[in-house]
């Protein structure tokens, strides 16, 4: 049957119908709300599970085989163990020797480590993934060769998925560093600290099954338990779950690129000159070298002003935890922990808290966090002349990277995102991005190394830069500077076939990638 | 020239905004492109069509070219392929880039240059940004950064950056060879308004004067009319003795540099933090700056991760009357601009000395006081000098009298 398209408020063409369900296309910011009841689970009873708590089992196969592994079941991981993630890969080499086919993978993220994947997409093993794609399964998902359609959501969209019953769990394993036999959990303590389990709390929550799987098991009770044992069905030893040092992400040192650091400063100058930097601010960055540097031009600017701020959003890593330690920051409310300093100050530091996406991002909760941070700092590979910005394909059209908490930062008071105008002969700034993952309407500020752009939207930033001193200029005049040092780039040709779905924080379609011609 | 096969350019992973060219001229079949590029979906098509106009404006019909890119602007990959080209054929025309109207700006002799960013003349990357760091001048340097194998390519790459790329108004500097070679290279290099020239290891005024004759030559061709001055550097020991000679031997000298790596080799001692073993070289060419009234500029600072070592350096270079010093990094620009400008207790103490001058000459006394203490002309004449610095840094409102008084 083919498939019907349907054009969403964005202008892109949407399919009726992706992996044989219905979609919504995207209508707007804050127009759709879904109406009914959260999901639920099937109840469960206590009857069901040993009385002394123990429900450990031999192995993850057993696990498996005990939840009741089957064909097409929605199986989900998350992706606190970043590249060094040893559990995702085993669930599909034992669905393998089962011979189990057509599975949902649906992590939190999957990174370069899960490349191992993609023979289960090519036999059979594996359907299509709901998740994240970066470096080779992007690349494998770009050029068309997997059979159902990716859908890409951000870390509030994954919650929402989970709640409304877009995705159905069947089976959740979580890796933890440290757990008990009754299924309490942490990522704080062990060889494979990863600091928090957020990413892992939906799963638990709400899937059929649950298992948890550590290399560090502790005598009841294991605590704190950021994942409870009452929701889970079978915990597993195993050697290991994970390798530390690739748990740890790579980019946690402030970058050393001077234009990187150029981009920065004006970042933080912009901040400083409009006043988002005052005494009991809140401010968000990210992990990248970009955003590192901006946090630490932010310190430099506090203590000049002798100011400190109220919270700062994590990921953190070893800045963040100085600044916390040295007073700059009342709080850390982490939403993953990027190096072993961030791990460790959570562990002993109370002003150093965990959230999960759904006290941060979720779209089915009394309100969240994310709108009450004063600024974010976010990155995008494309931004286009009505500000709207792609984080998930690269100018050629691969899928490369996945969306993270971006979408759900855009709600945040200011939204800054730090790019340069052109990478090597690619212009940043153009006519139209590629991929639509976030919405102009809310990303008010580009800063580039030839200029800053402000979104005409926000006229009360408009006004308290004038006469700053500060480069300031229009969106279009980047975009005619880009083109004007790079050439006007052709258009890349694409197949009509639709490879990736981008969910909005909602659970609408804002856009599609279409699979790369070579 | 007998060989038929010719590359340019720079291959390997950390190779950015660059390309590498290989050609080889046939007998028949057309020109056959081979093009491997990381922006072969937006720049595919036009990258053929320049490989082509280019071999076509060299009279190149048959041949074979393998272009590999890794994100090459424009006039890089012109670069790359002319060099290419003119190691197989013996040509005087030149493929140029268009002349952005934005670089065709003069400078002024007595103009800051506290800062001079030296780039390496044959990476391209380096130079697409640097005028957005801001300092006084860029250095396209043709010397010590450029492998002998590379020096043509770097001549073509040099003289199509002056061309296209945007310096965004630092002074355009380019740093030239020694001796006969660096005249060789001007006539590539002067008719794309470079505004200022490096001359390394100078030792003579009769160098500076075959080089100005040369200059002017290629000026009147090119009825060129912006100034180029010059920038001697001092690093040797003939050098230091003949400073004065040097500084003297055209008004187009407008400073001295000078180069301590190779000094102290040629006194066959060690660099040292200290600098003792330089001190008299260094004093030496100040003494012969000031003397007739050009900038004296410091040798660079080399550990670029040690920002309170250079400010500290920089200080004393200061201290000893040096007006600039060069850059390696982009981050120590801002570092040495900070460490030339004057103090606040400096401009503070300047402004009550220049202004009770103004208020001694308003009232007619011939003798300036400042509470008990007499005022000699020469500290006025000094403090005159600080606040025009500081004036022209933005340090202080040009209306500074009215608001002090």
């Amino acid at each position: 049957m083919k498939n019907k398209f349907i054009k969403n408020a964005l202008g892109r063409r949407i399919p009726a119908e992706i992996n044989g369900k219905k979609q919504i296309p995207f209508m707007g910011v804050n127009k759709y709300k879904p109406e009914g009841k959260i999901y639920s689970r099937k109840i469960p009873s206590n009857v069901d599970y040993p009385l002394d708590g123990n429900k450990k089992v031999i192995n993850l196969k057993e696990a498996l085989i005990k939840s009741g592994l089957k064909d097409g079941m929605v199986i989900s991981t998350h992706h606190h163990f970043r590249n060094g993630d040893l559990i995702a890969n085993q669930i599909f080499d034992i669905a393998k020797e089962l011979g189990v086919k057509d599975l949902i993978w649906f992590p939190s993220a999957s990174f370069p480590c899960h490349e191992h994947l993609i023979q289960y997409l090519e036999d059979g093993t594996i359907h299509h993934i709901e998740g994240s794609m970066n470096g080779p399964l992007g690349k494998y998902t770009s050029e068309g060769k997997m059979r159902g359609t990716a859908v890409l959501r951000s870390h509030g969209g994954r919650y929402q998925a989970v709640q409304d019953g877009e995705i159905e769990i069947d089976i959740a394993v979580i890796g933890a560093a440290c757990a008990d036999t009754f299924g309490n959990a942490n990522g704080l303590v062990g060889p494979s600290a990863s600091g928090l389990l957020g990413f892992a709390l939906a799963d638990s929550e709400y899937a059929d099954k649950v298992i948890v799987v550590t290399d560090n098991m502790v005598e009841f009770p294991c605590l704190p338990w950021q994942i409870q044992g009452n929701r889970v069905d079978f915990t597993v030893e195993v050697e290991k779950v994970g390798i530390p040092e690739r748990i740890v992400s790579g980019t946690t040192q402030i970058t050393k690129s001077p234009d990187r650091l150029y981009l920065a400063e004006l970042t933080a100058k912009f901040c400083e000159q409009t006043g988002i930097i005052r005494d009991g601010f809140s401010f968000q960055t990210g992990a990248g070298g970009t955003s590192l540097a901006v946090s630490d031009y932010f310190s430099q600017i506090m203590r000049k002003k002798e100011i400190k701020a109220r919270f700062a959003r994590g990921g953190s890593n070893k800045y963040l935890v100085k600044m916390l330690e040295e007073g700059q920051i009342d709080y850390i409310l982490d939403g993953q922990t990027f190096d072993l300093d961030g791990v460790k100050s959570m562990a002993k530091n109370p002003n150093h808290v965990w959230t999960s996406p759904f006290t941060s991002y979720n779209f089915h909760s009394k309100g969240n966090f994310a709108g009450m941070v004063d600024v974010v700092i976010l990155g995008a590979t494309e931004v286009d002349v009505n500000f709207n910005a792609n984080v998930v394909t690269h100018s050629d059209g691969y899928l490369m990277h996945g969306i993270g908490g971006w979408q759900n930062c855009l709600f945040s008071k200011t939204v800054i995102l730090p790019i340069p105008l052109f990478r090597d002969r690619i212009p940043v700034i153009m006519d139209e991005v590629t991929t639509i993952c976030g919405p102009g309407e809310l990303i008010d500020v580009i800063v580039t190394e030839r200029g800053i752009a402000i979104n005409p939207l926000r006229t009360d930033l408009i006004e308290k830069v004038k006469n700053s001193g500060l480069p300031i200029t229009t969106i279009q005049e980047l975009k005619d500077e880009a083109e004007k040092i790079c050439g006007k780039p052709e258009k890349p040709v694409f197949s009509d076939e639709v490879i990736a779905a981008i969910k909005w924080v909602d659970g609408t379609v804002i856009d599609v990638v279409k699979k790369v011609e070579k | 020239m007998d060989n038929k096969i010719a590359e340019a350019g720079n291959l390997g992973p950390k190779v950015r905004s660059d390309c590498h060219v290989k050609l080889e001229l046939t007998k028949e079949n057309g020109l056959q492109i081979e093009l491997k590029s990381k922006v072969e979906s937006m720049y595919g098509k036009s990258i053929r069509a320049l490989i082509e106009k280019e071999l076509k404006f060299f009279g190149i019909e048959n041949a074979v070219i393998e272009v590999t890119d890794r994100g090459a602007l424009e006039h890089v990959l012109m670069a790359r392929i002319e060099t290419a080209v003119k190691k197989l054929i013996d040509t005087d025309l030149e493929f140029l880039p268009e002349f952005l109207p934005e670089n065709n700006y003069g400078t002024a002799k007595d103009q800051f240059r506290f800062s001079r960013l030296y780039l390496p003349g044959n990476s391209p990357s380096m130079m697409i940004n640097a005028g957005v760091h801001q300092p006084n001048g860029i250095i396209l340097d043709l010397e010590d950064s450029v492998a002998q194998d590379k020096k043509t390519e770097a001549l073509h790459l040099i003289r199509n950056s002056l061309r296209a790329v945007n310096f965004y108004g630092a002074e355009r500097m380019v740093r030239i060879n020694q001796g006969k070679k660096g005249i060789r290279e001007l006539k590539h290099i002067i008719p794309h308004n470079v505004n200022l020239l490096l001359i390394p290891k100078c030792e003579s005024g009769a160098y500076i004067k075959k080089l100005d004759k040369k200059i002017n030559k290629i000026k009147k061709e090119h009825k060129i009319s912006n100034q180029t001055f010059y920038m001697p550097i001092i690093e040797s020991a003939m050098g230091v003795e003949k400073a004065f000679e040097i500084a003297t031997a055209s008004p187009n000298v407008v400073s001295l540099a000078v180069g301590l790596e190779d000094f102290t080799a040629d006194l066959g001692v060690s660099r040292t933090l200290e600098a003792n073993e330089s001190f008299y070289a260094r004093t030496r060419v100040i003494n012969a700056c000031k003397s007739i009234g050009i900038q004296p500029i410091d040798s660079v600072f080399s550990d670029v991760g040690d920002m309170e070592g250079l400010y500290n350096t920089v200080k004393k270079a200061r201290s000893l009357g040096f007006e600039g010093m060069g850059c390696i990094h982009p981050r120590q620009i801002q570092v040495i601009e900070n460490a030339f400008a004057p103090e606040e207790s400096e401009i503070l103490k300047a402004k009550k000395i220049v202004a009770a001058f103004e208020d001694a000459t308003a009232k007619g006394l011939g003798v300036v006081s400042l509470g008990t203490k007499m005022i000699d002309p020469p500290v006025v004449k000094r403090a005159q000098k600080t606040i025009n610095l500081a004036v022209k840094l933005n340090l202080l409102s040009e209306n500074w009298l009215k608001e002090f008084n």
